[in-house]
């Protein structure tokens, strides 16, 4: 029977895998001797571990033959042996999913779990509440409380967490184990009092008030257990940041006393809770950083690399708050476990002079090639946030990126090394050539097609405006020649804009697009022919319209209307207008100096924002016929935080008409709501058309009711609006534990904040990558320009901001940035009017004693420059 | 980065123990979003084994998760929770999976050893983490609980075994029938 152990394995010596030539089916057969009386446990044993075996490689089981082995496995419960017994619950555990009826072993199961045999007591709960569905809950719940404040640690632990797994499942039985979590809580065990935590938590986390309450009562009576000591932490954090509590609150201080705790891991937690506040205070880091500090000399590997990572994101706020660190980092530099010496260095880069700079980068490329990518991301962050603190360093800088783009690396690396050297272009002129000889060199020799068509992108974009352009033209047509589709594409895109700029360039372009267009692929061919027309005419406003700026409306949306279009065949050509704009720039994201790689789960592709919305509404019969959606604004909460509803509104903005979609939620659990709707009493002339109430608002799940208002349309100037709200509901009384709701209930009212309609909510962000083309190519028809004084801001930044945050509008060519030490700036927004007007704002600022503004503002609609400017004044 | 994870008792997404080969003898995968398929959890495993096999430097940052490990002779213990878990506790989880390994296999931590004795390996990772959740973190508890006789098989000890639960039925049945007789 015992096949395993054939000669050729025993010879092999004491390293070989007995498990290594199970077959499936070998095995399956086998497991006929679980019918055989008497059992015999020993050889049982064997099966069952051999199955398990066999699942956890991976290998796949039939529903019928898992279904088989499952019921022969049942017979074994005859079985007294306790290792077979627990070796059949996890059979049990493990075949839930793929066996068929495995309710089959509940009545077995819920013996032992009540028996008198403790061994069995918790791994049969764990397995039952394994296979327990909704329906079957009821049934064991009386034992489940039971279990839960059992006297034996195993038990009640096992209860707990089974019950914190099927909170997932079922909320609303296990919110009935509230009382028994309790009771748990306070047992000597420190595991049950961890896991009772938990579960009280999960349980209560919708409610603050009992959050608190819970929290105090613990803190008061202190805890046993260092993990739970842990999750207090973590609540407590998570409560300070929602309530914006003080550090002055009790909550603070708690965390900060475990900073004094005796355990390292508690210790560890609180320091780290305090390193993520926000708004925390240097004086209040202190403490941590001091902890921390004293971590960082462990012998432990963990230890220190969990002090030197937390600290490394201490400095990306306050650098000064660890250079008191700075020894003990040096130490690190050289520590065997090269995650840890990586994120010394790059914390020293951030804590460090400038003096020091050199000598921590020589450092670093000593080893680079050890670490793995992940850490050779952090590195390129540091370096990235550096060069925006020591601009100077940009050579340096450049050189160590350079050999960095050379080495080997996967895609997650080189994605970071050319977003940071991108970011070193934008941000510093001096850069730019190096930067883009560097970038040109690494397209040489590129397998990653998204980054080899973002560099041809970038090139298109910054490379015409070089002393020197033509140096690049080959660059970019060898791309043309040697790589695949998309890529080449990308390269006759790129090679069009240098045409539609240089004159002198324009001919030789010219021949090579002809190349192009007998090109294999026809997306290049399509490409090459259209941009060959457009420079053909050597108009300044068709280049700008088709070659520098691109289309802006979203590409979801232009899927859904060119969709619309083809079934409802009309004689009137498509009209772009009606596709709704993409709500977020594209093209200028800026690399994220974000502390180290952040999850890199599967990034999966969210569909913007504005896309689920337009969905959304459409559904809604009450609002066919409006049109594209054109903006949805942040949301505007209209309660203060802990109140008995919280509501916050979302304003979305039609050609003609605004939607208010009301997202309501109640927090009371003894209150149903129901026909929930939000009155609204305009101060303008606007005109409410339309409620769409909220069927009903049960305790903590949030529903939205809607309000259509049209816009005044024979005053295109009344662009801004104040609305009093208030929300009307029916009450009815329900048990807070059941839900159960009274048969009658009662109207009521509750008096919401007024809600504002701006300038901004009209207006949509679009970037121009090249204003001065968009700028000439709408003229000057409809240009006005008027002359204010902004008396209360003293600074250019705070203008640049307060005119960006009132127009909505998209700020252009890097604009937004006031370089230091100016007198005077020019900012470039644009933006897309409802109804479509395309709407360009040149402020030149100045400043004095105040900021004086002088605002120019083209649209292809006058009514629009009246509306920007009447409201700028 | 969010700093505030939210907080929660499923603290490890993942424990895998592998040969000196970057086999997979055990694994558990407790994130059922984290490489839902086997070939995805494999590519993980391996990946992580080539990082770390060859220095012994407890901690690693591999794939987004921090991942605690440690070896014994020819195996290689891992424990991997997210970015913004308490590399501690992570530490707690490796220390005790292995201490109770340690004093169930009574100090043999090898290969073989484990290989032969899997189905208390089985139960003591089931006793140490249930679904992500940390169930017990004291070593001897974990055995207390598992409550495992260890074996060294060899065959001819399995066959004897074998023989001696025959002849103990056998006995019985005879007791038993004795016993009826007597009746």
């Amino acid at each position: 029977m015992i096949k395993k152990f054939d000669k050729k394995d025993e010879e092999s010596g004491s390293g070989s895998n007995p498990f290594q030539h199970l077959e499936k089916s070998a095995v399956l057969q086998e497991a006929r001797i679980f019918n055989e009386t008497p059992i015999n446990p020993r050889r049982c044993l064997h099966i069952l571990t051999k199955i398990i075996y066999l699942l956890n490689q991976g290998e796949h089981f039939g529903t019928t033959e898992a279904t088989e082995a499952f019921f022969a496995m049942t017979r074994l419960f005859q079985s007294n042996d306790q290792t077979l017994r627990r070796m059949c619950y996890l059979t049990i555990k493990e075949m839930a999913n793929i066996s068929e009826d495995v309710i089959i072993v509940t009545s077995s199961l819920t013996k032992d779990m009540t028996g008198k045999e403790d061994v069995y007591r918790g791994p049969a709960i764990r397995a039952l509440c394994r296979i327990t569905d909704t329906t079957m809950l009821q049934a064991i719940e009386r034992y489940m409380k039971q279990a839960i404040v059992d006297k034996v640690p195993s038990v009640s632990s096992s209860a707990l967490v089974s019950s914190l797994h099927m909170v997932k499942m079922s909320f609303d039985v296990v919110k009935r184990w509230v009382n028994e979590a309790q009771e748990a809580a306070s047992s000597d065990n420190i595991m049950v009092q961890y896991h009772a935590l938990g579960l009280l938590y999960h349980l209560r986390k919708n409610d603050r008030l009992a959050v608190t309450k819970m929290l105090n009562k613990f803190t008061k009576s202190g805890l046993k257990s260092p993990f739970a000591y842990c999750m207090m932490i973590r609540i407590a954090s998570k409560l300070l940041e929602e309530t914006e509590g003080g550090h002055d609150s009790p909550l603070f201080d708690f965390i900060e006393s475990c900073l004094r705790n005796k355990h390292e891991m508690v210790v560890y937690e609180a320091a780290s809770a305090i390193v993520h506040m926000p708004k925390c205070t240097a004086r209040e880091l202190a403490p941590a950083v001091s902890v921390l500090q004293l971590f960082c000399s462990s012998p432990k590997a963990a230890l220190r690399y969990a002090a030197v990572r937390t600290l490394n994101k201490v400095a990306m706020k306050h650098p000064s708050a660890v250079t008191a660190c700075n020894l003990d980092l040096e130490n690190l530099i050289t520590d065997s476990n090269r995650s840890i010496a990586t994120l010394a260095i790059t914390t020293l880069l951030k804590t460090g002079s400038e003096s020091s700079v050199d000598r921590l980068m020589k450092q670093i490329s000593s080893f680079v090639s050890e670490i793995s990518d992940e850490f050779k991301v952090v590195v390129v962050q540091a370096i990235s946030a550096l060069c925006q603190k020591y601009p100077r360093k940009h050579s340096v800088m450049m050189n160590f990126l350079s050999n960095m783009l050379r080495d080997d690396g996967g895609f997650e690396y080189k994605r970071a090394i050319v977003d940071c050297i991108i970011s070193i272009i934008e941000e510093n002129p001096e850069s730019k050539e190096t930067g883009l000889a560097h970038l040109c060199e690494f397209i040489e020799d590129c397998e990653h097609t998204v980054l080899a068509t973002k560099i041809l992108h970038m090139l298109g974009k910054e490379g015409p405006r070089t002393p020197t352009p033509s140096k690049y033209i080959r660059f970019i047509f060898n791309r043309v020649v040697l790589e695949s589709e998309a890529v080449r594409a990308a390269a006759v895109s790129a090679l069009a804009k240098f045409g539609a700029q240089n004159d002198d360039l324009l001919p030789s372009v010219l021949v090579l697009m002809q190349r192009c267009m007998m090109d294999s692929d026809d997306e290049v061919r399509d490409r090459a022919t259209f941009y060959m027309n457009v420079l053909q005419q050597k108009q300044k406003a068709l280049n700008a319209a088709y070659i520098f700026n691109g289309l802006s409306v979203s590409v979801p949306g232009l899927e859904k209307s060119l969709h619309q279009y083809t079934l409802e065949p009309s004689e009137k050509p498509f009209d772009m207008k009606t596709v709704p704009l993409a709500t977020a720039p594209i093209t200028e994201q800026k690399t994220e100096i974000a502390p180290m790689a952040t999850s890199k789960l599967p990034e999966k592709l969210a569909p913007a924002r504005q896309d689920i919305y337009q969905e959304q509404l459409a559904a809604i019969p009450e609002f066919k016929g409006l049109g594209p959606l054109f903006k949805s604004s942040e949301p505007v909460q209209l309660t203060e935080a802990e109140t008995e509803y919280v509501v916050r509104c979302i304003k979305h903005t039609f050609a003609n008409h605004m939607i208010f979609q009301f997202d309501c939620t109640n927090t009371l659990n003894d209150q149903l709501l129901q026909r929930v709707q939000v009155q609204m009493e305009p101060s303008e002339s606007y005109e409410v058309l339309h409620y769409v109430p909220a069927p009903s608002l049960h305790y903590s799940q949030p529903n939205s009711c809607y309000s259509l208002v049209r816009l005044p349309e024979d005053d295109p100037t009344a662009v801004s609006c104040t609305f009093s709200c208030t929300m009307k509901y029916l009450v009815r009384d329900c048990d807070p534990n059941t839900g159960e709701p009274d048969d009658d209930g009662y109207d009521d009212e509750y008096v919401l904040e007024d809600l504002e309609v701006t300038v901004a909510d009209h207006i949509q962000k679009v970037l121009k990558p090249n204003f001065g083309a968009a700028w000439e190519e709408i003229g000057d028809e409809f240009e006005k320009e008027e002359t204010f004084a902004l008396a209360t801001v003293r600074t250019l930044d705070e203008a640049v901001n307060n005119i960006i945050s009132f127009l909505g509008m998209q700020p252009c060519e890097r604009s937004d940035k006031v370089p230091e030490n100016k007198n005077s700036h020019v900012l470039f927004l644009a933006g897309v009017f409802r109804g479509g007007h395309d709407v360009l704002v040149r402020a030149r600022l100045a400043l004095a004693d105040g900021v004086t503004m002088q605002v120019t503002v083209r649209s292809t609609d006058e009514n629009v420059v009246d509306v920007i400017l009447a409201s700028v004044g | 980065m969010d700093g505030f994870a939210e907080p929660s008792l499923y603290t490890v997404k993942a424990v895998f123990i592998l040969d000196n080969d970057g086999n997979r003898l055990l694994s558990k995968y407790y994130d059922p979003e984290l490489y839902p398929s086997m070939k995805e959890q494999k590519n993980f495993e391996m990946n992580v084994f080539n990082k770390t096999h060859k220095a012994d430097n407890e901690i690693s940052f591999l794939e987004g998760m921090t991942i605690v490990y440690k070896s014994s002779i020819d195996l290689f213990f891992y424990v991997a929770g997210s970015a913004q878990e308490n590399e501690l506790m992570l530490m707690a989880v490796l220390n005790c999976l292995f201490e109770s390994l340690s004093q169930m296999l009574r100090k043999n931590v090898e290969k073989r050893t484990l290989l032969d004795n899997m189905d208390g390996v089985f139960l003591v990772v089931d006793e140490i983490i249930d679904g992500g959740v940390i169930l017990e973190s004291d070593p001897q508890q974990v055995i207390e609980k598992v409550n495992y006789r260890v074996r060294d098989c060899t065959e001819e000890q399995i066959s004897l075994c074998n023989e001696l639960t025959k002849i103990q039925i056998d006995n019985t049945v005879k007791l038993s029938s004795k016993f009826y007789l007597k009746i």
